[in-house]
């Protein structure tokens, strides 16, 4: 860990060195430093933790002051701080979920830091965090979405990872025969049925159907999207999702696969540390690709992106760009999203990807398996109203198909409501 | 100094001296209805105000906000060639449900006041016992009543199953039965307040007007029905303004129990409030205060009502 740490702090001296181009000297800070931040589950609240105490090592003269608030509360006490109690720094997400705030002159432009190399290292997520030309904030870490499996129930079944539609749902089928549920989910807080959404679509229409869909430029009530929904119905007719899901949150569908009721769980990357915590093994638990569906379509894939912004009324903006370029850095990116720490991966090309099998999927997948675009996730492509009547319709369909036309074009209304 | 020589001149009595009866009161009534201006009045204005908004709540409604007259009303109600809010729709008749069903509190609460009003050994801890649910959070009944209610291991589940029918997606997760199942959470802390507004109306019931109706031969439901709820008419009423108020303004136990699910079939109005404004996905403030406003007449009926019963009640005592 010492090695690791100091290894990483010349590599970070390196690094500023290279970008010498900074106005700002990392030693002059001084004053306060005020980030509000929402890593408040314990591992990424540790993270967080971590990385302020670091920060303030290598600035002595700044006071750091780290307010962490729960992640769901925090959703809602943003736009009251941004504009009342400003921080310096805060946590928020990209594409979408930042626009409003952006229109409304929230965030600060920060174009400046991705001037020069940065834009380089951060290529991969520069466009979620683009609104016009500029940049209104910086990654820390994003993560693959995926299917989550229990590899001994499979081998039990003489299962393999499946590729395609087909092979999926023969799968599924042996599952059930044998009174097991092919997936698990809680729908109780509608936004994991906005995963199978956008995976569904994604495989079936395509990447650029989908993001012309959340972007409000195509019809729910057309033939591609009930193309998706037809998909969909046969995997709940099938019965292959877990009775009773709008009771649960996403943690509480978990117990069903730990289990072994439910074989796999579509989640994204973070489901892995609870479910390691819950005594499953690497041996018992893998991961798969989302299978193609429509054959030859380039597949895409959704890798929700976590940021850092500064408030344009905050007060030490010159400390709070030190600070987001510390969190960018190679060496910090390659700490804070190793195993031990968020188990994510990092935005920063130059940092490495933690050996954890999961990390080293989900980064091969990413960066190799997925041609056709990534997306954010479907809450945050499309715009809020959209979102929170998309997914009531998703949860809504999954529990009652026959509804779907009348969902349909509830979401129909809705989108010529918003865009 | 002058004093020494106005002295034995009796000084004109100052302008508040000489109105002291008719300003005192207002004086004292000043700070409380200085805060009613700032925290209840003005508020209600501006709520009319941003109505009338295409507003998302962030920056200044001035700048960020397009004025649009009364289209978010429009859109609520279907006129003017919009599509009615369903979701709207569904609050309101939930709101409807609550304020029907969330009554039952009141006979609830009046037959667990008259079996409670006796003596005997230990009455005290029972009558505590009973208004427990009251001083807990409601955040508290709500979860716990959300576990009664889970699917397979919830208590409620396993009761019903003694009986042979199952509530298909659990209490909470079936929209014909979500919001019945909230209501009935909030029934239980609900019940004890009434029961606890007609105790202390029994303790003022006359024991003379009792023993004369018993010397008459008026007992059990006669005695109730034509002596004792009479006397209780004033507990009644409180009974009635809270729990019609509270049936308007439930939130906490639809906010904890479902989030307003499944898929929005057990919102009322506040809390669809909450959703178009506060909530992770709200950024609807012009519309929000819409729905408050409407909100707002909907609860002004019956506080006008309660008010002008208060004021004729005053005015014969007097």
């Amino acid at each position: 860990m010492r090695s690791i740490l100091k290894t990483s702090f010349a590599a970070f001296v390196a690094a500023g060195i290279a970008a010498s181009a900074m106005p700002a000297n990392a030693q002059s800070l001084s004053g306060d430093l005020v980030i509000f931040s929402d890593m408040s589950n314990p591992a990424p609240r540790a993270v967080m933790e971590g990385m302020v105490a670091r920060f303030a090592e290598m600035h002595p003269d700044l006071n750091v002051e780290l307010t962490v608030i729960d992640r769901e509360a925090y959703k809602t006490q943003i736009r009251n701080f941004l504009t009342a109690n400003a921080p310096d720094v805060a946590n928020w997400y990209a594409a979408n979920r930042m626009l409003p705030y952006v229109e409304a002159g929230l965030f600060e432009d920060v174009s400046d830091i991705w001037e020069g190399s940065m834009s380089e290292e951060l290529a991969s997520t520069k466009g979620a965090l683009t609104v016009g030309d500029a940049q209104y904030g910086v990654p820390y870490t994003y993560y693959q979405w995926g299917v989550y499996y229990r590899k001994d129930i499979f081998d039990q079944f003489g299962l393999t990872e499946p590729a395609t539609w087909e092979e999926e749902l023969a799968n599924c089928q042996t599952l059930i025969d044998n009174g097991i549920k092919c997936y698990t989910i809680g729908t109780k807080f509608l936004w994991t049925a906005g995963g199978w959404f956008d995976y569904l679509n994604m495989r079936t229409n395509g990447y650029d159907f989908h993001a012309r869909l959340t972007n409000g430029e195509e019809s729910w009530t057309s033939d591609e999207v009930r193309a998706t929904f037809a998909n969909w119905r046969t995997l709940i007719d099938m019965g292959a999702f877990i009775d009773d899901h709008q009771n649960y949150s996403w943690q509480e569908a978990l117990p069903f696969m730990v289990n072994g009721e439910a074989a796999s769980y579509l989640m994204g990357n973070f489901a892995v540390a609870p479910l390691r915590e819950a005594g499953l093994t690497d041996d018992q638990l893998d991961f798969y690709q989302f299978v193609e569906i429509t054959p030859g379509i380039p597949k895409g894939e959704d890798a929700p992106t976590d940021t850092f912004h500064i408030p344009s009324a905050a007060q030490n903006k010159d400390a709070a760009r030190e600070f987001l370029r510390f969190v960018v850095s190679a060496e910090n990116q390659t700490l804070i999203n190793n195993g031990a720490n968020l188990g994510q991966l990092p935005v920063n090309a130059l940092s490495s990807v933690d050996d954890d099998k999961f990390l080293q999927q989900g980064f091969q997948m990413l960066s190799s398996g997925a041609p056709g675009g990534i997306a954010q996730f479907f809450d945050r492509d499309a715009p809020a109203e959209m979102a929170a009547a998309g997914m009531e319709g998703f949860q809504e369909f999954m529990v009652f198909p026959d509804n779907l036309d009348d969902i349909l074009e509830r979401l129909e209304a809705t989108r010529q409501d918003v865009y | 100094m002058s004093i020494s020589a106005d002295s034995d001149r009796q000084p004109p009595r100052g302008w508040y001296k000489r109105n002291e009866i008719a300003i005192t009161p207002w004086l004292f009534l000043a700070p409380g209805a200085l805060f009613f201006v700032v925290y209840v009045i003005a508020p209600i204005w501006q709520s009319f105000g941003m109505s009338l908004y295409d507003w998302n709540g962030l920056g200044d409604i001035d700048t960020n906000g397009t004025y649009v007259g009364l289209e978010n009303y429009n859109k609520l109600f279907g006129l003017n060639g919009e599509r009615a809010d369903r979701n709207f729709q569904i609050s309101l008749w939930n709101n409807l449900r609550w304020l029907v069903l969330y009554l039952l509190a009141v006979p609830l609460g009046l037959f667990i006041a008259l079996f409670l009003n006796q003596n005997v050994r230990g009455i005290r801890l029972y009558k505590s016992l009973f208004f427990f649910p009251f001083v807990i959070s409601q955040v508290v009944v709500g979860l716990v009543f959300s576990w009664f209610y889970l699917p397979n291991n919830g208590l409620f589940t396993i009761m019903t199953g003694w009986f042979g029918f199952e509530i298909s997606g659990g209490v909470l997760g079936n929209p014909n039965t979500a919001t019945y199942g909230i209501i009935a959470a909030g029934l239980w802390p609900q019940t004890a307040y009434c029961m606890i507004l007609y105790l202390t109306g029994l303790n003022a019931v006359d024991p003379e007007q009792v023993e004369a109706a018993r010397l008459d031969g008026a007992k059990g439901r006669k005695m109730l029905w034509h002596v004792i709820l009479p006397q209780l008419k004033p507990a009644t009423f409180i009974a009635f303004v809270v729990t019609i108020i509270g049936a308007l303004r439930s939130f906490d136990l639809v906010s904890i129990m479902t989030g307003g699910g499944p898929f929005g079939s057990t919102r009322v109005l506040s809390f669809y409030v909450f959703e178009k404004s506060l909530s992770e996905r709200g950024l609807q403030y012009g519309y929000a205060a819409a729905v408050a406003v409407v909100l707002f007449l909907i609860m002004l009926v019956f506080i006008s009502y309660f008010l002008w019963t208060m004021y004729q009640d005053e005015k014969e005592a007097r």
